[in-house]
């Protein structure tokens, strides 16, 4: 472990997943692009491993004995903000926005190639740098960027990093229309084209966290037929 | 002027609109059992009601005028026989009495036996008008009653004659009646007629009360049996009415509708056998409903089962490949073999998944509104180091400026993908050509190559599951023989049509034409499927051109659009 340590610089990952073979094909790669896997077989016990561990990104299946992971994850989610990517076999639209409503940030489909998981990850854990700017502001939604702060009229809000991330990307650039693929690839690093989907659901989860009303927004403009844009307050 | 033309035109639409009541009323027949049945049931006793109504009217009459006719006539003879007697009397008598006394005495005789009221009046007229003779009549009864005809009849005949004719009154009113006359000489005055007036008011009265009464028993046995009709019919009809409806919503799936059974009649018998076969139908739908979710069930679990280990493989796979220049050359190349075949076993497997929720009819669009045209350049720009590799030029033609549509983004550039990756494939480095244009209702994207093209027949065949042109020749993508077959069915979840058309040597050309939006309807496509050079040659000639259709249309193919695309 203490050899490991010195590699350790990205940071620690959750694995969540009962097959054996794939936990430790994970974490070989894992290990060799500098993350520090931890492993946790049993669904059930996987919120206690989250809470003991306190990792700085969470790989959890879908299909687990014990807790399903979109139940796992809604516990976590409850309880951090941390980043979770979804590993499922499915991509059937349910499971996957059942998923992400649970409050995945990310989904990958098995199988999946090293270089995709890694890219998902390392994006998930060094964040979206946000240049320069110290604080954004949209109307009277104040967003300290060096911080990870938001408040609105004053008053804090929490969101997740992935959710901070999204509305840093979109106040940046308060002229700009972004479309749902530009968003997958400044906020989640996809290269290609991608389950636009993701966007859709973040977006609601942020609107429901920092409008007055979500139905009606104000701060996250819809573009019809393009994308979002951040408003004018 | 517009105006003006506008309301003549919606002038003559309303006549148009106000010409077929008659259409309406015969669509109406068509339509009701009831209405049917009940109008022929009305007809038809209407008709045979009337006949006897009126044969039965005419034997009343005939039996109420036979009758008085006879009293009539005997009476008429008895009181010409009485008259006889009374100017016998009168002549036998010493001293004549005078003619108008004489006359009065008859007349006044024969009055006594009318009774009271009077059952007849009498007239006692010279035979030939204009003669100085007196005259007598009963009453108030007028000598216009006697028409010329009887006189005329009875100066020829000098015999009892009757007419029945109207008795007219010297105050101006007038009965139907019977008129007897009969020849009287009078030997000390001349020639005489008398006429013996009938009244038939009380036969009229009776009459006209038999006649009312069948009219009014005809109206009302006429409404009976239509009420009857009505009835009766409803009795069938409801139950057949309810047999159609309780089919109708089997057919829209509500599988546990079932007809109620009342009695155990012919009806009941009929709801009964149609309840069992909707049990029957029941049971069997749900029999393959179970088949098909275990089915499903399977699918899902093996893709689940097979997808973990596939995971790992692949990791390993990739880790080897990326390590591969510490192999020798033979490990080396393995793993690239490795790592080729298992993106190869990867496509297999997404389109197997894929056409197998196609087949369990659980694919469903996830619909927004997107540039059709950007689309194509993310599949162009995706499609590039094939295009390099194989050095083959990808141009695209934007037809239209605007490009905008609502449908599953996912699957158009599924199909796109895949039509442009077959394009660049076959060929064989000459060009490729992808269009899009987007109309009022419609959207289309044509992918035109100037390779092998297709043999006749081909264009069909394209569409079949894992069909390949020519089994021997080399495949450079690897591809899964299952792309245009989902292309196909996602095509066709949209609404949407996809052809291929295509000649040896001048290439070949694929159109995908979509509703604008998803699922709505279109009548043509905004982009051609014949390349315009070759429309002229099947103008003058069709040989070696071919325009297939869509193939085999399962089940539901093409719900949202029509059989084919061609235009």
């Amino acid at each position: 472990m203490s050899a490991e340590a010195e590699h350790v610089s990205l940071g620690k990952v959750l694995v969540v997943d009962d097959d054996a073979a794939l936990s430790e094909m994970l974490g070989i790669v894992l290990r060799q692009e500098g993350f520090a896997p931890f492993f946790c077989r049993d669904g059930a016990k996987a919120v206690a491993a989250f809470r003991a561990l306190k990792p700085d990104v969470v790989l959890l299946d879908v299909m687990l004995p014990g807790m399903s992971g979109i139940e796992i994850c809604r516990i976590i989610r409850q309880e951090s903000g941390v980043p979770i990517v979804m590993l499922t076999a499915k991509t059937d639209t349910v499971d996957v926005v059942q998923g992400l409503e649970s409050g995945a940030d990310d989904y990958i489909v098995k199988p999946f190639k090293p270089k995709e998981l890694i890219a998902r990850l390392r994006v998930r854990v060094r964040r979206v740098d946000a240049g320069s700017v110290a604080a954004l502001a949209i109307g009277d939604l104040e967003i300290d960027v060096k911080g990870h702060k938001v408040a609105r009229a004053g008053k804090q809000l929490s969101l997740t990093p992935l959710e901070f991330d999204l509305l840093v990307c979109l106040a940046r650039k308060p002229e700009q229309v972004f479309s749902r693929q530009a968003l997958l690839h400044e906020v989640w690093g996809y290269q290609h084209a991608a389950d636009t989907r993701l966007v859709n659901v973040h977006v609601q989860r942020l609107r429901s966290k920092v409008e007055h009303d979500a139905e009606n927004p104000v701060y996250v403009l819809t573009v019809r037929g393009i994308g979002y844009k951040a408003g004018l307050g | 002027m517009t105006t003006l033309f506008q309301v003549w035109h919606r002038l003559v639409h309303s006549f148009q609109w106000a010409k077929p009541p008659f259409s309406w009323i015969k669509k109406k027949w068509r339509g009701s059992l009831l209405l049917r049945i009940t109008a022929i049931t009305l007809l038809a006793s209407g008709l045979v009601i009337t006949v006897l109504g009126f044969s039965l009217l005419s034997k009343v009459s005939t039996g109420l005028m036979d009758t008085k006719q006879q009293s009539s006539l005997s009476e008429a003879t008895a009181g010409h026989v009485e008259a006889q007697r009374v100017i016998e009397t009168a002549d036998a008598a010493p001293t004549a009495p005078s003619p108008a006394l004489l006359v009065d005495d008859v007349v006044s005789n024969l009055a006594s036996r009318s009774g009271s009221p009077a059952q007849f009046d009498v007239l006692l007229l010279a035979s030939i008008p204009g003669q100085q003779l007196p005259e007598r009549g009963t009453n108030l009864v007028s000598t216009t009653s006697i028409s010329e005809n009887i006189r005329k009849v009875l100066a020829d005949t000098q015999e009892q004659s009757w007419v029945y004719g109207p008795i007219n009154y010297i105050d101006g009113t007038s009965v139907p009646g019977l008129i007897v006359g009969a020849p009287l000489r009078i030997k000390s005055l001349g020639e005489y007629n008398l006429f013996y007036l009938f009244p038939l008011t009380q036969e009229q009265q009776t009459l006209d009360l038999v006649r009312s009464s069948v009219v009014i028993t005809g109206i009302l046995l006429l409404i009976l049996l239509a009420v009857i009709a009505r009835i009766v019919t409803r009795l069938v009809v409801n139950p057949v009415r309810q047999a159609a409806q309780t089919a109708a919503l089997l057919t829209e799936g509500r599988l546990s509708e079932r007809m109620p059974v009342r009695g155990d009649d012919e009806l009941a018998q009929l709801a009964t056998t149609f309840n069992d076969m909707a049990a029957s139908l029941q049971q069997q739908i749900k029999q393959l409903e179970e088949l098909s979710r275990v089915q499903q069930r399977f699918v899902a679990d093996v893709s689940h089962e097979l997808r973990t280990p596939l995971t790992t493989v692949r990791m390993a796979a990739d880790l080897m490949f990326e390590n591969r220049a510490d192999f020798d050359p033979i490990t080396a190349r393995a793993s690239e073999l490795l790592q080729n075949q298992l993106d190869r076993f990867e496509a297999l497997l997404n389109d197997l998944l894929e056409i197998s929720r196609f087949d369990a009819g659980v694919a469903a669009l996830e619909i927004e509104s997107w540039d059709l045209a950007d689309l194509i350049d993310r599949a162009v720009e995706f499609a590039e180091p094939l295009a390099i590799r194989t050095n083959t030029p990808v141009q695209v033609i934007r037809i239209t400026n605007v490009n905008l549509i609502t449908a599953d983004q996912r699957r158009i550039y599924r199909i796109v993908r895949n039509l442009l990756e077959n394009a660049i494939e076959h060929s064989e480095g000459r060009k490729v050509e992808i269009s899009v244009a987007v109309s009022e209702d419609a959207a289309a994207v044509a992918v035109r190559d100037f390779g092998v093209g297709l043999r006749p027949g081909e264009a069909s065949l394209v569409f079949n599951r894992f069909w390949r042109a020519d089994p021997a020749r080399a495949r450079t993508m690897g591809g899964s023989g299952l792309g245009l077959s989902i292309a196909l069915e996602d095509a066709r979840l949209h609404g949407g049509w996809l052809e291929a058309w295509g000649e040896p040597g001048q290439g070949s050309c694929f159109r995908l034409s979509l509703p604008r939006i998803a699922r709505g309807s279109f009548s043509e496509s905004p982009l051609p499927l014949i390349p315009e050079g070759f429309i002229g040659i099947e103008s003058s000639t069709s040989s070696g051109l071919f325009l297939d259709a869509v193939p085999q249309p399962p089940a539901d193919a093409f719900r949202f659009g029509p059989k084919t695309g061609g235009e």
